[in-house]
């Protein structure tokens, strides 16, 4: 079973501040990481290939040090790495970004499950996996907590819904999204880590990939951003002092219009 | 291919736009702003603030399209089991607003099997048309039959904008359209407007975890498409005995093709409400010590009429399945009120809830960072505060 396995590098969430003179983004000294969604893909890719046989690419669009990413999925049980990198992706909305790596996904050619995560927690729009999906023109199955089966042709799987879930059967190859509950994603071993650390990554260009320049980076991109602000903080507010009776009652009462 | 220059004549070294630049690609030397091409991704911050218009960003944009063909606001309106889903109404409340500042028809899209008399409900909603596809195909959301009916509808009948709910269903349909119309699609917008000269729907999202918030246009393609959030539009009323033209659609069977097959739907919420639907909800964390401690919690979201949340510590130790988690790895929800037992408020949990319109802490630790986004904070033992809270609710509840 051959399997690619989207990954994007973004900064650390936890390293996100707010300068609060200036109400920006401080971006300083912030890691950059896998994101966290789709360290369940990785985890999910490399356990369909224990399962099934067969190997596992990574694939990610980014600038060059998005190779580091690449390295650390290599280093937690992918065989494969390719970076798709040039000055001219810049400016991809999900429209773009989902053509580009449907065009490496061509480029790497013979696929029988594509994993992306559920979403990446800086463009936060869950829109890549499905438009890959779309441009390849095959089916999708998104926010997908467990495979239960899976052969060489067909896969069924369970879909987290608002409610609960649904079960789906698919044809292969799919495309799935992947949520948290799929799996607990194991630590890097040794032995991957220096095969990561010696290993080489392919990357394509642009022109690689066979894309349409027309098709790509801010050009390709339906979308553009206007403005970019920090919300407003919220501010704390009023601390409740007294007994316990006291304050039960204060909150209470505080609270009686909203909850009626 | 699109590039960005800073003109050195103009630029005054005012390092304003070093701020803007959410991907930190701007640095200054000898008094100038340079910009770092591998970081930077042609947002268009920067030049958006700089007071200099020194930064310029080009693109090859090919002829401007005529996109005078293209009217009316749409929604598509969410159904399961034949109910229309309140997030439909929401996006019903938010489409009338925009249709009537565009001077175009408001129009529902509904697909499902059954549900002709589902077209009086959206036309008292507001809706001025209303699609109707009805095939038992779509008795339930399939991507690819819904898919196929929604690219048809739009590419026959010419929408300026689709809204839909930024739901499971709602962002794996969209995201699979807005590819095959080549429109632009916007995420989980929390702010919807109309630039009236340009006819552009001004669309404002949370990015980067709720810390950053974008504005995003389509310029040059149609429709323009945006998903939105829930909980964050107000509900369309209803206007009694309100008509509308509706317009049903039927199409050949190829198009109700679905390659997935949908085996089961499994409903798991029992007990309590979903908790992305949920107006109250009262979440519990480490603080409260283990399944017994949790169930104080629930106690207090029964009494309350509420869901139950959690902490991803919470969930991690097994205390309540992960359907309950709320943060950047689990559900983002947005409550009138949210009640945070034991949870310190680490940024990952924080994503999740802090647009809640009102915020209770409890919370033993007086320098839980929850308290810095609480709008009413209480310092004390959970295990004391929660079941004394769910007394006098009860009491003041059953009045
Ligand atoms: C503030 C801001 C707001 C934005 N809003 C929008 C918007 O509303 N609409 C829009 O079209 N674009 C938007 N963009 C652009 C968008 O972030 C980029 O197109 C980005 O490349 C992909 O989107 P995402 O981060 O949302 O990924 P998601 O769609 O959330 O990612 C889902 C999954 O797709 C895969 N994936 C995503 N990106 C890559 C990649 N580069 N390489 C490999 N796999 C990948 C991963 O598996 C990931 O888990 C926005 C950008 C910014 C900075
Ligand atoms: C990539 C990533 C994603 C994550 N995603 C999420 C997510 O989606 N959701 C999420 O919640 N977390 C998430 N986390 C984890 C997050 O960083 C925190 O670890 C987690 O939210 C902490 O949960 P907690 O507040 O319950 O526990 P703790 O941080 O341990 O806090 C427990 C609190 O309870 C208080 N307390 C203890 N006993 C009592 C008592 N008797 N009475 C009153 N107060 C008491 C303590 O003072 C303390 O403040 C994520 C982390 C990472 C790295
Ligand atoms: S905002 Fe304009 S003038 Fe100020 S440093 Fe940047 S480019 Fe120069
Ligand atoms: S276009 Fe965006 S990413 Fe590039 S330098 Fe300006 S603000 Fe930074």
């Amino acid at each position: 079973m051959n399997i690619i396995v989207c990954i994007k590098q973004v900064p650390n969430t936890t390293d996100v501040k707010i300068d609060p003179v200036t109400n920006t983004l401080i971006r300083e000294g912030v890691e950059s990481v896998i994101n966290p969604f789709d360290a369940y893909a990785i985890e999910e890719a490399v356990r369909l290939k224990e399962r099934c046989g067969g190997k596992v690419t990574v694939l990610t669009m980014g600038p060059p040090q998005a190779e580091n990413a690449l390295r650390e999925a290599l280093a937690l049980g992918c065989d494969e790495a390719v970076l798709v990198s040039d000055r001219k992706f810049a400016g991809s909305d999900t429209w773009a970004t989902s053509y580009t790596l449907a065009a490496a996904i061509r480029k790497i050619g013979d696929f029988d499950v594509i994993l992306c995560g559920k979403q990446a927690s800086d463009g936060d729009t869950a829109q890549v996996g499905p438009g890959i999906s779309a441009h390849l023109d095959i089916p999708q199955v998104t926010y997908v907590k467990k495979i239960e089966e899976i052969s060489g042709t067909v896969a069924k799987v369970e879909r987290m819904t608002e409610e609960g879930y649904d079960v789906v059967e698919t044809p292969l190859p799919c495309l799935f999204t992947v949520v948290k509950e799929i799996n607990t994603p194991r630590l890097p071993s040794l032995k991957g880590m220096m095969r990561a650390k010696s290993a080489k990554p392919l990357k394509w260009t642009a022109e690689d990939i066979e894309a349409d320049p027309a098709a790509l980076g801010l050009d390709g991109s339906p979308t553009r951003v206007i403005k970019i602000f920090t919300p407003e903080q919220r501010k704390g507010g009023e601390m409740l002092k007294g007994d316990t009776a006291d304050i039960s009652k204060e909150l209470v009462e505080l609270l009686k219009d909203l909850v009626i | 291919m699109a590039s960005i220059t800073i003109s050195l004549d103009k630029c005054n070294g005012c390092t304003i736009c070093l701020k803007a630049c959410p991907f930190g690609a701007i640095h200054m030397a000898n008094k100038k702003a340079v910009i770092d091409m591998a970081a930077c991704t042609l947002c268009g911050a920067c030049a958006e603030v700089c007071k200099f218009s020194a930064i310029e960003i080009k693109e090859d944009s090919g002829q401007k399209k005529d996109l005078t063909a293209y009217r009316d606001v749409w929604v598509f309106c969410e159904q399961k089991k034949c109910v229309v889903q309140s997030i439909s109404f929401e996006l019903l409340g938010e489409g009338r607003k925009l249709a009537d500042k565009l001077g175009v028809k408001l129009c529902a899209v509904i697909l499902g099997s059954g549900i002709e008399a589902l077209a009086e409900e959206l036309a008292e909603r507001g809706a001025d048309r209303i699609y109707l596809v009805d095939h038992p195909a779509l008795k339930s959301f399939q991507d690819e039959p819904y898919t196929e009916v929604l690219v048809k509808l739009a590419e026959e009948y010419k929408p300026e904008a689709i809204l839909c709910g930024a739901t499971t269903i709602g962002r794996s349909l969209v995201s699979r359209v807005a590819i095959k119309i080549n429109a632009g699609l916007t995420a989980d917008c929390t702010e919807l407007d109309i630039d009236l000269k340009e006819r552009l729907l001004l669309q404002t999202r949370p990015a980067f975890g709720g810390n950053i918030m974008a504005t995003i246009i389509t310029p040059n393609h149609r429709p323009q498409m945006a998903t939105v959030r829930h909980k964050v539009m107000q509900e369309a009323g209803i206007e009694k005995g309100r008509k509308a033209e509706v317009i049903k659609k039927s199409y050949p069977e190829e198009v109700f093709k679905s390659r997935t097959r949908l085996l089961d739907i499994v409903e798991e919420i029992g007990e309590t409400v979903n908790l992305s639907e949920a107006d109250i909800i009262v979440s519990g964390g480490r603080g409260m010590g283990g399944k017994e401690g949790l169930a104080l919690v629930g106690e207090l979201a029964k009494a309350l009429g509420g869901a139950v949340g959690a902490s991803r510590s919470a969930v991690d130790a097994d205390w309540i399945p992960y359907s309950h988690q709320v943060g950047q790895t689990g559900k983002t929800v947005c409550p009138k009120l949210y009640i945070a037992c034991g949870i310190s408020g680490q940024i990952q949990h924080l994503i999740g809830m802090q647009s809640a319109k009102v915020i209770v802490a409890i919370n033993k630790d007086p320098d839980a960072p929850i308290f810095k986004i609480a709008t009413y904070g209480i310092v004390g033992d959970v295990f004391d505060i929660v079941p004394a809270l769910t007394k006098e609710f009860k009491r003041v509840l059953k009045k």
